[in-house]
């Protein structure tokens, strides 16, 4: 069942989403891709750092941490 | 890319690629064993690793590129990257074959790279590494199917046992005979199109002509240095043509910065289809277990603040006794040397001084940087690393630093040296010149003494151990409170690139392998010999030059001609005292001493200021030097403490007032605490910057330290009246 669309970023720890399509202007838009982080793809936040800021995620079997201002430039339709 | 076949008696060339964390680095040791070299990419200060390799007969040189996901110029290292496969590198050219060393339980993701460099024309073999890892997980890879789909031999590979390295020798050996070239992605008609508009415009322009790879990399890559390096006439704008062949695709619904991910993706898709098995269930992995601690909002915390205490200490403390068995070495060294030289001493001290003792200032680092680089090496192949800078980012990101910049600003608290080596391990290249540049700010162990000395002479007596204790604390956060808005105002006036988006994997824990680890502290070790310890030594010997001459036999007969009364030991400490009074360094210091008038400095101290600029640490023996009781003193000394006490201005408006008081100790204290004084340091940032940015350091630290001392200096005589 899919819920609203948001920004990977309004995730909170353990919530899982799929990937929209996202905006090409944002800086990291093309290096988000580049790493597998397609449209359709599930992905689920694992952690935040204790400031709030990076946030880890998992898609694919890949661990990676991205700060906010990174991950806003990707939409996820909340999953449940 | 019409070749020739390469005969098999010449020297073949091999680039090696891969992912981020997928063992590229185990597998070039494995292959290239000690038979290295390490330098820089001429004019840009990507390092560039290189071995040769016995490759089933034919010798190979191989070469490491930087770990990449992907071949979009968008970083230095990846630049390089894309520049060195290209053939586009000054006195490179473009390898004979490519190895794509891919993570076995990543499969999809590592391929993307390779399906980049099949877009190249380079024949290539995917070494499909950390194989028992994915197998241990319940993933298989069917490599004999892959190689099929994929046209190129696929290897299975465990680099950290060796296994998998005659299959990769007659891979590669295939892979140069057949020119085995990966399939490449079968791109849409409108993509064809869209270069060959953007090749025509270009060429009406008389650009230099561009082969299609990268051409399309000019089409898909939101800004890509490809242009650049090929030359645009003066006068020509390429963006109006760059967006018109952009417009194309857009025409043909494709969305041109989402194009090459979505449509290369879907190909290795197709491809993979059928090459990967998955477990049906996939159980908590131990990372994840581990993680669940190591990251925690709490716990992961007080372990990282333990584990860098560790790591601190292990280079404040543990480091001690080993540099202090250099340093009596180094002594005995030269009190064996000196008698044999009795006879022509401006020799002696060149050989005694100058060269022994510049050495021995290069090796004392060694214990510290083996230590750190042990402590490094092992955070790193853990995949520990990661996790500290995702705890640490949010502190240190606003300000153009990231989280990895934790451990080298925490090493440069026992020393820069090491500290500023560890930025190696900082991706980003702005961060990474950041945190070069702010590193020498933080309050190394070589300014301790001078706090001792100041602190005890003048704090203590003054105002008692309370206020002493909490002065020498302070001084300690005067750096990082500097380094801060400096790191700030750099990113923001000085360097003003746009920040990169702060993308870091965390790989699965991984037990780290002893043998890579004491490797990695050997290459460190040995690289900081050769290529910083050589200008260290250069150096000394000119600062030891400046000391020591012109030193006229003048000098020592008026002392000894008026040698009131004395032991001979007296005399010898005053004509030392006359000779550095004498010396190009003394006059210099008397020269510049009005601009340190405002610090409430006399000559002395300035003399002292400028001798230190080579090696703060010296400044206690100077002192000693100066005031005639010995350059064998130390910062606990009470001569040195009453002497400085008791020493009077003779001329000028404060002239019978003491010249050291409260604020005068405190302007010294903040001068050193900000001032780049350490030649050491100095070389070691320029060979891994550049020279430029070493010296630019060297300037706006000796502008704070300056400013930071008059500030404190009018200040306190403000305030304090002593």
């Amino acid at each position: 069942m899919n819920g609203a669309a948001c920004s990977l970023s309004a995730l909170r720890i353990g919530e899982r989403g799929r990937v929209r399509p996202g905006s090409p202007d944002h800086p990291a838009f093309q290096r988000l891709l580049a790493i597998g982080l397609l449209p359709g793809t599930s992905v689920q936040v694992v952690q935040v750092a204790p400031l709030g800021d990076p946030v880890e995620i998992e898609f694919n079997g890949m661990r990676l941490s991205l700060r906010k201002a990174d991950a806003a430039a990707v939409e996820v339709d909340r999953a449940d | 890319m019409a070749k020739t076949p390469t005969l098999s008696s010449s020297v073949l060339r091999v680039a090696l690629v891969g992912n981020p964390n997928t063992g590229k680095t185990t597998l070039f040791n494995r292959l290239t064993g000690a038979r290295q070299k390490i330098g820089n990419y001429p004019g840009v200060t990507v390092e560039k690793k290189s071995g040769t390799w016995e490759c089933g007969g034919r010798r190979v040189e191989l070469v490491d590129l930087p770990g990449a996901y992907s071949l979009a110029a968008s970083s230095p290292d990846e630049r390089v990257s894309f520049d060195f496969l290209t053939g586009h590198l000054a006195g490179e050219p473009a390898p004979d074959a490519v190895i794509c060393v891919v993570d076995a339980s990543n499969l999809v993701r590592n391929l993307f790279l390779a399906s980049q460099i099949a877009d190249l024309g380079l024949p290539l073999v995917i070494a499909l590494n950390m194989s028992d890892a994915a197998e241990k997980a319940g993933i298989r890879v069917d490599a004999q199917l892959l190689s099929r789909h994929l046209g190129v031999p696929v290897v299975r590979t465990v680099a950290t046992k060796g296994e998998g390295i005659d299959a990769l020798e007659k891979a590669v050996n295939r892979a140069v005979d057949e020119r085995a070239c990966m399939a490449q992605v079968p791109w849409p008609e409108a993509v064809g199109r869209a270069v060959s508009y953007l090749r025509d415009g270009l060429e009406k322009e008389g650009v230099r002509p561009l082969a299609d790879g990268e051409l399309r990399r000019v089409v898909f890559d939101r800004q890509s240095a490809v242009l650049e390096r090929a030359g645009i006439p003066p006068g020509f704008d390429p963006a109006p043509l760059l967006s018109a062949s952009r417009d194309i695709l857009t025409a043909a619904g494709i969305q041109p910065l989402s194009a090459e991910a979505l449509l290369r993706y879907e190909h290795i898709g197709h491809l993979t289809a059928g090459t990967i098995e998955f477990p049906e269930k996939r159980k908590r992995s131990w990372t994840e277990r581990i993680d669940a601690v190591l990251t925690h909002r709490v716990w992961g915390l007080v372990i990282f603040v333990a584990m860098m205490f560790v790591v601190f200490q292990s280079i404040y403390t543990w480091a001690g006794p080993f540099m202090g068995w250099i340093e009596e070495a180094v002594a005995s060294v030269q009190s064996l040397v000196a008698p044999l030289l009795d006879n022509w001493p401006v020799l002696q001290s060149l050989v005694i001084d100058g060269v022994i003792g510049g050495v021995g200032g290069v090796v004392v680092f060694l214990p510290q940087i083996l230590i750190l680089f042990f402590f490094v090496s092992l955070l790193e192949d853990t995949g520990y690393m990661a996790r500290g800078a995702f705890l640490m980012d949010k502190m240190f990101g606003w300000c153009g630093l990231n989280g990895k910049s934790f451990v080298p600003m925490l090493s440069s608290y026992a020393c820069a040296i090491p500290g500023v080596l560890a930025t190696r391990t900082i991706e980003d290249p702005r961060a990474r010149l950041t945190t070069i540049l702010v590193s020498p700010l933080m309050s190394c162990s070589a300014r301790l003494p001078v706090y001792v000395l100041m602190i005890g002479a003048f704090i203590e007596p003054s105002y008692g151990a309370g206020v002493a204790g909490f002065t020498l604390f302070a001084m300690h956060f005067v750096g990082l409170a500097v380094a801060v808005p400096v790191a700030w105002a750099l990113n923001k006036f000085v360097l003003g690139t746009r920040p990169q988006p702060f993308l870091l994997e965390m790989p699965p824990y991984r037990a780290p392998r002893f043998r890579d680890i004491l490797w990695r502290m050997w290459e460190r070790a040995r690289e900081f010999l050769v290529r910083a310890g050589t200008v260290i030594v250069a150096m000394t010997i000119i600062i030891w030059a400046l000391v020591y001459f012109p030193r006229p036999e003048s000098v020592r007969e008026k002392i000894e001609a008026s040698a009131v009364a004395g032991s001979p030991a007296q005399t010898d400490r005053r004509v030392d005292a006359a000779y550095i009074e004498q010396s190009y360094l003394a006059r210099a210091g008397r020269l510049v001493q009005p601009l340190f008038a405002p610090a409430g400095f006399d000559w002395k101290i300035t003399v002292g200021v400028l001798a230190s600029f080579p090696a703060r640490e010296v400044i206690i023996a100077t002192l000693g030097t100066i005031y005639g009781i010995g350059s064998d003193v130390d910062e606990e000394s009470g001569d040195l403490r009453t002497t400085l006490a008791s020493d009077r201005w003779t001329e000028g408006p404060r002239a019978g007032q003491p010249v050291f008081n409260v604020p005068v100790a405190l302007a010294i204290m903040v001068f050193f605490a900000l001032c780049l004084q350490c030649g050491a340091t100095v070389a070691v940032m320029a060979k891994e910057s550049n020279w430029g940015w070493a010296l630019f350091a060297f300037a706006y630290m000796t502008l704070l330290a300056w400013a930071g001392a008059v500030l404190t200096y009018q200040v306190g005589t403000r305030f304090l009246a002593s």
